[in-house]
């Protein structure tokens, strides 16, 4: 495998784990509060498909954008409702909303435009484009010819969308509001122990609505990501279960930002590996199954979180409704 | 005359359809301590929680320093200058102790110049009042005397002219407890108004001014402290009178029943929970046990009950009972005539959702009384069995069909109680016998105990209270860190010198 390989591995890695990241980074803010979110899938796919859609019909990818968080945010509104306010079980409100997503997108989608489920190719200025930065070449021919730093600057730095950059930003943003403010401060306390919260004179529900709407927010940009991003329209479960993978990225880091970014390209590069059997091949020296690629990803998963974690303490009252006690 | 710093009018307060405060009046002056006492239930934590905006009053006014101050939530109480200390902390386990204090009373948006402002407030509010904590170690990792001195440092910080302590010392060795006393004191000398809620008649004595007394949601009286005395305050808050004192004859020790020797016990955290405890029962004597709880008393009832593997022997009636944990389970040491109330009746003595007939069937539901056939059981029986129990030990309500969840503290002990005593056992273990009882149903519990002494049964009581062990037990064993740091005879002893064994201090000075 020579150098160039190896980028454009790490290139797909990096533009693989941001729908990934996003979602981890909108589960951490959720389950930091004490509010588990299975429903992160749900609210991607809606996201993706209202984004793809939206951008479609209007042309603009930024109006896509924003109904795509928009509609992120409704679901998002819905688990606070179900969990927060009516107290109900975490889990079954997520799991509704990952069937409500899944069948609405494609009804939809059907309706609207009878594609068979899908929205139509999106091009131009109907989905993110990547910014080449000063000096960075395009050309795949250009870059062959060019010196390894050249390659690595136009390759893997530059040649992303908006949406890529944004994500990686992110990070620091997540741990600077964790753990630098007070709002942080009093969201990590609402997770761990709501009672204390509640007796410091500061409302439990507003911190978690609070909480659950930046899921929102976050969830909406990985979607949108996905359909207008990373892909060029809508399909049919396009998710394709990236919503689990961010929560057993989440479980990985611990609830950590830094380290959730760790763990979204170590997924993201696991997913990368999946789309390049040729390279496989190549450093194995034999050939591998599609069917056995496709699924390794989500093998690995399996067997990072059952072997690889040590021990993972959650937040202290996630999944648990607030209940002032008697 | 000044005005009351808290006055309360007309408070009423229902749960469904349990009232829990019923028109509810008092008066605190500034710079007392007034102690509320009741029995559990009676609505002294629910007041108090009204008082702090945990919850809302159904009706009924409340006046801070002659304004009327209207409390809908914490916030407003912690603008009016309360501050509360729960029973069971409001803390972040794995927050540092500056950040708990910070917590919901941040100066701005940003942390850092927040918790350097706290930084040195704390500082000084630890020279004032004597209450040193270190504020970056992580609550997880300090004691429970030092959580609480957070959570009171917590409502210094918020700048409380009221504090209020919901059961404080229940957590605390009797050192801590006085320990506490003092701040108390000192926090009083500086012009704070305190109240304490508890319902153990030496602390009211000790350290109030003025007492108010709950009974069932009602106010039924107040008091100054010089002038009364335990028993009046005992009969005020059961509605009769009590005696506060176990009477017993002497015991007259026979066999040796229980013989221990060199337990060890190791958690699955590695952690050693019992380090070479050796001690004996003889029938006919109580042997308690005292001890902060969490230093290996559990354990010790978990690896007697059968339901925790150890090393070491145990000797029942002179033969040996297998500590591996292959052949031994609860089923057997039941078949060998050891009866086990365990510490934490919700948990382990009943099936909080389970009938009160079921309750008492459990574990012994294999009892040729109670099968009709091979096959089926007979319910009829069973019911009947537990009728009968249910008059004996004065169960109320008497009713089998009723969820063991929907019966109070004390009755529920009672069940257990029935359960294991009526099966005429060789050795009963008996765990916080009168945790969360009223004390009407302790009167009762206790006498149990005793007469079950007197039939010749050899019992071995836990306890974290230490007036409980010094008049029940016919001799005492204090629990340390897992260790057995001495016994004595209860006649010979006082509770300074339990207090410090349980502390860990041992020798001569002690």
């Amino acid at each position: 495998m020579d150098f160039l390989t190896l980028l454009q591995l790490l290139d797909a890695t990096i533009r693989l784990a941001t729908p990934l990241l996003l979602a981890c980074l909108a589960g951490l803010f959720s389950e930091r509060a004490g509010i588990f979110d299975i429903g992160l899938e749900g609210k991607m796919l809606a996201a993706a498909f209202t984004a793809a859609a939206v951008a479609s019909l209007t042309g603009s990818v930024w109006v896509g954008f924003l109904a795509g968080i928009f509609a992120s945010l409704l679901l998002s509104a819905l688990h606070g409702l179900a969990s927060i306010t009516f107290r109900g079980n975490q889990l079954i409100s997520g799991v509704a909303i990952n069937f409500l997503a899944s069948g609405l997108t494609v009804l939809i989608a059907q309706s609207l435009f009878a594609q068979g489920g899908r929205t139509p190719s999106l091009s131009g200025d109907a989905r993110f484009n990547p910014i080449q930065w000063p000096g960075a070449l395009a050309r795949m021919r250009e870059i062959m010819q060019a010196g390894p730093f050249q390659q690595f600057y136009s390759e893997l730095i530059s040649g992303h969308t908006i949406i890529v950059y944004l994500a990686v930003l992110t990070v620091p943003a997540s741990w600077w509001l964790l753990y630098r403010t007070r709002f942080g401060l009093r969201l990590r306390a609402v997770g761990e122990n709501p009672a204390a919260v509640d007796t410091a004179g500061i409302s439990v529900v507003g911190l978690r609505f609070a909480a659950v709407g930046i899921c929102g927010v976050l969830c909406g940009i990985a979607g949108a990501y996905l359909s207008t991003g990373l892909q060029a329209g809508f399909v049919k479960d396009m998710t394709a279960g990236r919503g689990y993978i961010a929560l057993a990225a989440l479980i990985f880091a611990k609830w950590r930002p830094w380290y959730a970014l760790y763990a979204c390209l170590l997924f993201g590069f696991l997913q990368a590996i999946a789309l390049r059997g040729d390279v496989i091949e190549s450093v194995l020296g034999f050939r591998i199954q599609v069917q056995l690629l496709d699924v390794l990803p989500y093998i690995l998963t399996v067997i990072i979180l059952a072997g690889f974690v040590g021990k993972a303490i959650p937040p202290r009252a996630g999944g648990e409704p607030y209940v002032k006690e008697r | 005359m000044t005005a009351p710093a808290i006055e309360l009018k007309g408070i009423s307060k229902a749960f469904g359809a349990v009232q829990a405060n019923k028109d509810i009046s008092i008066r605190v002056m500034p710079g007392t301590i007034h102690g509320i006492i009741g029995e559990n239930g009676a609505g002294k934590s629910t007041l108090m929680s009204i008082l702090y905006g945990f919850y809302r009053a159904d009706s009924g006014e409340i006046y801070i320093s002659g304004q009327k101050t209207p409390i809908p939530d914490s916030q407003a109480a912690i603008a009016a200058g309360i501050g509360m200390v729960f029973q069971h902390f409001k803390l972040v386990e794995n927050f540092s102790v500056l950040e708990n204090i910070v917590l919901g009373a941040e100066d701005s948006a940003l942390l850092r110049p927040s918790l350097a402002r706290a930084r040195k407030e704390l500082k000084s509010l630890a020279e004032e009042y004597e209450l040193n904590v270190d504020p970056d170690a992580l609550i997880e990792d300090i004691g429970v005397g030092m959580q609480q001195r957070v959570e009171i440092l917590k409502a210094l910080y918020r700048k409380a002219d009221i504090l209020i302590l919901d059961e404080p010392t229940g957590v605390l060795t009797p050192a801590e407890a006085d320990q506490l006393f003092r701040i108390l004191g000192r926090l009083k000398d500086e012009g704070k108004t305190i109240v304490l809620i508890t319902h153990k008649l030496r602390e009211i004595m000790e350290i109030t001014d003025t007492v108010s007394v709950m009974r069932r949601g009602e106010m039924v009286g107040h008091v100054q402290t010089a002038e009364t005395s335990p028993p009046e305050l005992a009969e005020l808050m059961v509605g009769r009178k009590v005696l506060l004192r176990v009477e017993k004859k002497p015991a007259t020790p026979g066999a040796m029943v229980l013989d221990v020797r060199d337990l060890n016990v190791t958690d699955d955290k590695g952690v050693h929970r019992l380090k070479g405890v050796s001690f004996n029962v003889r029938a006919g004597e109580i042997l308690g046990i005292a001890g902060v709880s969490g230093n290996g008393q559990s354990e010790l009832l978990e690896v007697l009950g059968g339901y925790e593997k150890a090393t070491g022997t145990i000797q029942l009636n002179g033969t040996e009972i297998d500590l591996s944990g292959r052949h031994s389970d609860g089923q057997s040491r039941r078949a060998r005539g050891i009866a086990h109330v365990p510490e934490d009746r919700q948990r382990e003595g009943l099936i909080m959702d389970f009938m009160a007939w079921e309750n008492i069937a459990f574990g012994y539901h294999h009892e040729p009384q109670y099968q009709k056939s091979r096959l089926f059981m007979d319910l009829a029986a069973i019911k009947q069995d537990t009728v009968d129990k249910m008059s004996r030990f004065d169960v109320r309500p008497p009713d089998p069909r009723l969820t063991a969840k929907n019966f109070s503290g004390g009755n529920q002990q009672k069940i257990v109680l029935a359960r294991e005593i009526e099966r005429n056992p060789d050795l009963l273990l008996i765990g916080q016998p009168t945790r969360g009882v009223d004390i009407g149903a302790i009167e009762f519990i206790h006498q149990q105990i005793v007469a079950l002494r007197d039939q010749g049964k050899a019992i071995l009581l836990v306890s974290v209270e230490l007036d409980e062990i010094l008049s029940l037990s016919d001799r005492i064993a204090v629990m340390f860190d897992g260790k057995i740091m001495g016994e004595r005879l209860p006649e010979q002893t006082n509770v300074k010198e339990l207090g410090l064994l349980m502390a860990g201090v041992t020798g001569e000075a002690a």
